[in-house]
């Protein structure tokens, strides 16, 4: 199987969709001529023309409308954000415009429509470029949400978004652009709404998405070292939400910590938190622990910024937690 | 004169078919939102429920001027365009009335009239958000290579937000076959534009976009007609795009909740421009030249009465929606 990074394999889903289906476009900012902020439409425009690889300005919420007005006219716009922090801007065309109209219209206008781009921090951009947008958009119904945290999953997920007839939000990361990974050629899809077991454990269940799966993973392997099995579960859609997925899980390890980027208040792990103590109350043998941003703005000091973010040793600590171990 | 030559009866017989179509039309969404003010009273209509009269001109003259195919979106008030655009009294009335036979199912009101295969895309609640769908429509048309244009009605108030502008920007590079229609009817809510804008001809605002513009009596159901033709043409033959501001004036409150005057306009303002009434201004003329006469406009009249009357009927005996409804249409298969 191919490796590619997380980058291209973006790159190959918009290729391939746009193959297949003359109306699927891109536009956004430095799309075309720049060939992406992040590198993510490289050669697009090259092989797709400017008609359908359209350069804006930097209008996020003007452009975000004309793409659910062009979506609404029968076209498959992806639009692509420069990163989520913009796309503050565009929040009315989103929730008002994107996710109601058909609800309001009782059903008559479908909006076939990709919203993407980088999401959470990278590294010391300081607090207005460096926020998590998942619970902000993962509240609204009339949404889709996947935050694919691995290449291939990437790909597949990307690939759903663009097929699917609602509008559908796909949250990448700059700190995941060169991740690299094996990645199946051509028809790869993985499906809207379905978590993955991305390593098998028995003592308790980190629950994860997007960047803090490799936060898990490392934390897995810590807990490995002190004879302590963690299953890593990948959330990777989280609108609408693997509920079995979570749930099968914690019948088997009793015990979870949820990880994620964003702050703790009336966070996506408030979400799977409320979904266990309802639906696995007897399964459960502690209470569930969450690892989350700290609650501030992200400061921009290296160190302020590491301690800030949710780590492994937080994970492991949290993981220790659930396990009385300390 | 000869016998081929067409007499100038026959000439005219088009455009004053026209004519009386408008003044029916303007007539039908008179009578139809005094009857909605009615329902409203009654509590039959709840929310918010932003009525047309005064306005009549601007839908009826600018509709008359586009194809079946043709895009129209809106504001929130927008219950004048949605019956010209082709959806029927009934169905309108009832989704006012919230009932499940209405154009949106009873899921959408007021402010959220959609029939997308009459071109009607909707009625939009946030003033100014739906300037950028309007310009996707048109955006699609031409990806798409139909002659379809789009024609997005908003008032005066939504040019303060920056929708408008980024929107106008992009059409105009783009060179989208979108006509951007300002009804200027002077009050964005109780705020007179003057107070709130530093430029209050609207028209100006054009020249920053590189775009066509006009401005145009909204008093006057035919200069709004020719304009709007002037503009789809512009827009259908060389894609690009045009700004109309088209003065017009509300002769009731913002919506069925607000005072019709008091703090915001004098009582004398809203008089005075009741004597500019559009319904009297082409009734007058089409007596003055000799098509109809008052039993005639009286005639037209009773029969809207009767039309607007069985909507009001139909809409009170619709059944409510299933219940089911309520979790239905959230996702697209």
């Amino acid at each position: 199987m191919p490796t590619l990074t997380y980058r291209d394999a973006l790159n190959q889903a918009l290729r391939e969709e746009m193959q297949r289906d003359p109306n699927v476009l891109l536009m956004g900012e430095e799309v075309g001529v720049y060939q992406g902020a992040y590198k993510v439409s490289r050669g697009l425009l090259e092989e797709f023309g400017p008609k359908r690889v359209v350069d804006t300005p930097i209008a996020e919420l003007g452009f975000a409308g004309i793409g659910v007005g062009a979506a609404m006219g029968g076209l498959r716009p992806v639009v692509e954000f420069m990163t989520w922090n913009f796309a503050l801007l565009a929040l009315d065309q989103i929730v008002n415009s994107a996710a109601k109209m058909l609800y309001m219209s009782g059903g008559q206008i479908r909006i076939p429509i990709v919203f993407r781009g980088p999401s959470g921090a990278a590294l010391q951009l300081g607090s207005q470029h460096s926020q998590a947008w998942e619970s902000w958009i993962a509240h609204i119904p009339g949404l889709k949400v996947v935050a694919p945290a691995t290449p291939a999953d990437a790909k597949g997920l990307l690939k759903s978004a663009v097929r699917d007839n609602n509008p559908v939000i796909v949250l990448e990361g700059e700190m995941l652009y060169n991740l690299k990974g094996d990645v199946p050629d051509g028809e790869h899809i993985v499906p809207i709404g379905k978590a993955e077991i991305k390593r098998e454990g028995s003592d308790v269940t980190l629950v994860c998405h997007s960047k803090t799966l490799t936060v898990a993973q490392k934390a897995a392997d810590q807990l490995a070292e002190q004879n302590i099995s963690a299953e890593v579960l990948d959330l990777r859609s989280l609108r609408p939400l693997d509920e079995a997925a979570i749930l099968e899980s914690i019948k088997k390890t009793n015990r979870a910590v949820v990880v994620e980027e964003g702050w703790p208040h009336a966070g996506i792990g408030a979400q799977v938190v409320d979904l266990i103590q309802r639906d696995a109350f007897d399964d459960l043998d502690a209470p569930v622990q969450r690892v989350t941003q700290a609650d501030v703005p992200m400061p921009y000091n290296k160190f302020l910024e590491r301690a800030a973010k949710a780590s492994p040793e937080k994970v492991v600590a949290a993981a220790r937690r659930v396990l009385y171990l300390e | 004169m000869t016998a081929t030559a067409r007499s100038p009866k026959d000439t005219a017989a088009p455009q004053t078919e026209l004519h009386l179509k408008m003044l029916r039309q303007m007539l039908l969404i008179r009578r139809f939102e005094e009857k909605a003010a009615e329902a409203y009273a009654l509590g039959k209509i709840g929310g918010f429920c932003h009525l047309y009269i005064g306005q009549e001109a601007v839908a009826v003259g600018a509709l008359a001027a586009l194809k079946d195919d043709d895009y129209v979106i809106c504001s929130y008030r927008e219950h004048g365009q949605a019956l010209i655009k082709g959806i029927s009294p009934n169905a309108v009335m009832a989704e006012l009335f919230g009932k499940a036979t209405g154009c949106s199912k009873g899921k959408g009101g007021s402010m959220h009239l959609f029939d997308a295969k009459k071109g009607f895309m909707g009625g939009h609640g946030i003033v100014g958000g739906h300037v950028p769908l309007g310009a996707g429509l048109a955006f699609a048309s031409k990806y798409k290579g139909s002659d379809q244009v789009c024609v997005c009605f908003f008032g005066e108030a939504a040019v303060n937000i920056g929708a408008f502008h980024e929107t106008l920007n992009m059409a105009s590079v783009w060179k989208l076959p979108v006509i951007f229609l300002c009804e200027n009817n002077r009050y964005g809510m109780g705020t007179a534009f003057e107070r709130v804008a530093a430029v209050t001809d609207i028209v100006e605002h054009a020249c920053s976009y590189d775009m066509a513009a006009e401005l145009v009596d909204g008093m006057n159901a035919l200069t709004v007609y020719d304009a709007t033709r002037r503009a789809v043409e512009r827009a259908r033959k060389n894609s690009h795009p045009t700004l109309l501001e088209v003065r017009t004036y509300r002769f009731m409150g913002h919506s069925m909740s607000d005072p019709l005057h008091g703090v915001y306009r004098t009582k004398d303002e809203v008089e005075e421009q009741k004597a500019r009434d559009p319904i009297t201004h082409l009734a007058g003329k089409l007596k003055e030249d000799g098509v109809i006469d008052q039993a005639a406009l009286d005639a037209i009249d009773a029969e809207i009465h009767a039309e607007v009357d069985a909507a009001v009927k139909f809409a009170d005996e619709s059944p409510e929606p299933d219940p089911d409804e309520l979790y239905r249409d959230v996702l697209a298969d």
